[in-house]
């Protein structure tokens, strides 16, 4: 029984620890309290409807967001703007819609039904837009990057001067959390570019940190119930373990034989 | 086999079963004799029956859902995460599944190898376990195409190029594999079909394996054919039923583990970049689970030998009963077979820890050097053990070391608690 656990724990071991030599380039990500994380993680959901407002007034001028609704702002475990304010952010958003009996395309106030409107209408707009570069959509982004949040989380606090011996093209910035440290995109935040409702301070560690947990959500929009319902799942797996080991072992005192 | 004189009481029963003996299976199947012996390395035969039945129903509600086209592919995978009632927990479990399966399958395999489970009267059951193993393969890595991410094309793209080096034939053939000029949306198409067929051959083979395995009855820690029934054996059901079951219960908390609390880990980041055949990423990596046969498959420098290789370093396990050469079937009571054993499983992690890492430097010697051992140890060392290798006493069955055998035995039965 006891080799069978080791040999669990050191295959497990020998996984996780491959899986993170690629995500990490060696490089110690800036670390933050994160909600969200462990057994009970849960949004925090007021830090949810400020990284809302930091995507969608600095974010989403170049990346989209295509899997998301704006009914989704509304759902629970997300940033759970009550029904009404979700309306009133989706209906400031230009939606085209079409075509009517008349086969013209036409603007309308969204609803909660659109997908979050796109900043440019293809990729070769955005990259024409970007000096070539494509802003990636930023559905799953935190998902599909290494490091995942700390990774985002750093980055958008990672930009510095460029050391004398790196040189830099027109429209590259130094990063120093960027995969080859250069990235085309100007750091996005400054402090107070945002003025929070909340009267939170909007630094640009604050910032990073709302926007990124408003990534978290919306690459793992169900991560609370994952969470509640797993814990339920172990509690209920270990309880029903415990009690199928008594029965066997009463099972097998019929015979002299140790299991 | 002694249940051929099964007869059901009831009147009904006996009609039905005269015309479809299903009682007479099914009074097979819970008589079935199985050494008292088994330890829970045995249990895992059960765990991957319930591996492939909880990915076959995932897979047929994630397939219900799942668009296969290069274009939403990718999308309908997020539409199943995001807006399909509890579709992020179908796929995180379909997912995380095949994982678990391989990680029973590898400690199956493993466990067959310390036993000596392969060999005769069982080299059929072992065959299609090799089988099994492969459409596993095949399946697991077809399935990874299917959400269209990064590593999903890219992954494709890689391993179907290793048809290209067959000589002459070989563009050829990958041009049909990919049904165009490059993997695209006929490539996903079929391997959609494939991998929604793959599971139910899987399942014909279980049954083969299952009724093969029958044939014999399980082999057993001690390694000794036995009497069945007798003082060695317990019905499977209820005795075996209940053990499997428990040890299904601690396999299933480490897998809800994984479901509901990293049920990413295991997974690249890059897939959850949509696929684009204009920008390749840094590495290409397979699923953590055939990383030792891509380790075996990169340390080989020309491209045809290291797909020879790779194929081989599988196809050498189906000869695997007649390259060992030993009488006696236990690694218990073989205790040089013993230590090479545990070479060979310390050689196979290897591989995949470095199947992981880029192949150059020093990677790429100890890659060299672990695939080298992996044909020695099969090649060499297994069919030169059992001619040289001084094998303890084995007793003549389970029993006896209990009621009192000789000193040596009563060694052997320390050394086989010890393993369990």
């Amino acid at each position: 029984m006891k080799n069978l656990f080791k040999l669990f724990s050191i295959i497990i071991l020998i996984i996780t620890s491959n899986s993170n030599s690629f995500a990490a380039e060696k490089v110690e990500y800036l670390k933050t309290d994160w909600s969200f994380k462990g057994l009970f993680g849960k949004f925090d959901r007021a830090s949810l409807q400020r990284g809302y407002q930091v995507y969608t007034e600095v974010c989403a001028s170049c990346h989209s967001m295509k899997y998301l609704s704006y009914r989704n702002l509304a759902e629970p475990g997300g940033p759970e703007f009550s029904e009404a304010q979700a309306k009133a952010i989706a209906a400031s958003f230009e939606v085209t819609d079409g075509p009517n009996s008349d086969g013209e395309m036409f603007t309308r106030p969204g609803k909660l039904s659109d997908k979050f409107i796109m900043p440019y209408d293809n990729v070769k707009a955005a990259q024409a837009a970007n000096g070539g570069a494509y802003p990636p959509d930023m559905s799953v982004l935190v998902k599909a990057r290494g490091g995942g949040v700390d990774y985002i989380y750093s980055l958008l606090q990672g930009y510095e001067e460029a050391p004398s011996n790196v040189s830099l093209d027109d429209g590259v910035y130094y990063n120093k959390y960027m995969y080859g440290n250069k990235i085309r995109m100007a750091a996005p935040l400054s402090d107070g570019l945002v003025e929070y409702g909340d009267g939170t301070n909007a630094t640009v560690e604050q910032m990073s940190k709302d926007v990124t947990t408003f990534l978290m959500w919306s690459a793992e929009p169900h991560l609370e119930s994952r969470h509640q319902m797993g814990f339920k799942a172990i509690v209920y797996l270990i309880i029903l373990t415990v009690l199928v080991y008594f029965s066997m072992k009463r099972i097998w005192s019929r015979v002299e034989s140790e299991v | 086999m002694s249940d051929h004189d099964y007869r059901p009481k009831s009147k009904v029963g006996q009609w039905f079963n005269d015309r479809l003996p299903l009682l007479t299976l099914a009074n097979h199947l819970t008589d079935y004799p199985t050494p008292k012996n088994l330890n829970y390395w045995w249990t895992f035969g059960g765990i991957l029956t319930f591996c492939l039945i909880t990915q076959i129903v995932t897979g047929l509600t994630l397939a219900m859902h799942y668009i296969a086209h290069a274009d939403m592919a990718f999308e309908s995978v997020e539409h199943i995460m995001r807006d399909v009632n509890y579709g992020w927990l179908i796929r995180y479990i379909h997912a995380n599944g095949a994982s678990m399966f391989f990680l029973a399958v590898y400690i199956h395999i493993f466990r067959s190898l310390f036993y000596g489970s392969y060999k005769a009267p069982r080299e059929i059951i072992w065959i299609i376990g090799i089988i099994i193993y492969l459409l596993m393969m095949a399946a697991a890595f077809m399935g990874y195409v299917l959400p269209w991410g990064q590593m999903s094309f890219w992954g494709a793209t890689v391993i179907t190029n290793l048809f290209s080096a067959i000589p002459l034939v070989g563009e050829g053939i990958v041009t049909w594999l990919w049904g165009g000029y490059s993997v695209d949306n006929p490539t996903l198409t079929r391997f959609f079909t494939l991998h929604y067929l793959i599971p139910f051959l899987i399942l014909g083979l279980v049954i083969l394996h299952i009724w093969a395995l029958h044939v014999p009855g399980n082999n057993n820690p001690v390694g000794i054919d036995i009497k069945k029934p007798s003082k060695d054996t317990v019905p499977f059901h209820p005795y075996i039923v209940i053990k499997d079951g428990f040890a299904l219960l601690m396999f299933m908390i480490v897998f809800a583990f994984f479901v509901f609390y990293a049920p990413n880990i295991l997974g690249h980041a890059d897939n959850y970049i949509e696929a684009n055949p204009m920008v390749t990423p840094a590495h290409i990596v397979p699923e953590w689970y055939l990383l030792p046969f891509y380790a075996i498959l990169r340390s080989v420098p020309d491209k045809l030998l290291g797909v020879v290789a790779m194929l081989s370093a599988i196809l050498i396990l189906a000869v695997l009963p007649w390259l060992d050469t030993s009488k006696i079937r236990s690694a218990v009571f073989r205790p040089l077979y013993k230590q090479f054993y545990w070479i060979l499983v310390a050689d196979v992690l290897i591989l995949g820890y470095v199947g992981a890492m880029p192949a150059e430097g020093l990677y790429l010697l100890i890659a060299r050097v672990a695939t080298a051992y992996y044909f020695l140890h099969f090649l060499v060392i297994l069919p030169v053990l059992g001619f040289k290798e001084k094998t303890l006493p084995v007793p003549l069955s389970i029993t006896e070391p209990v009621l009192g055998g000789s000193p040596n035995l009563a060694a052997a039965r320390n050394k086989e608690s010890k393993i369990e």
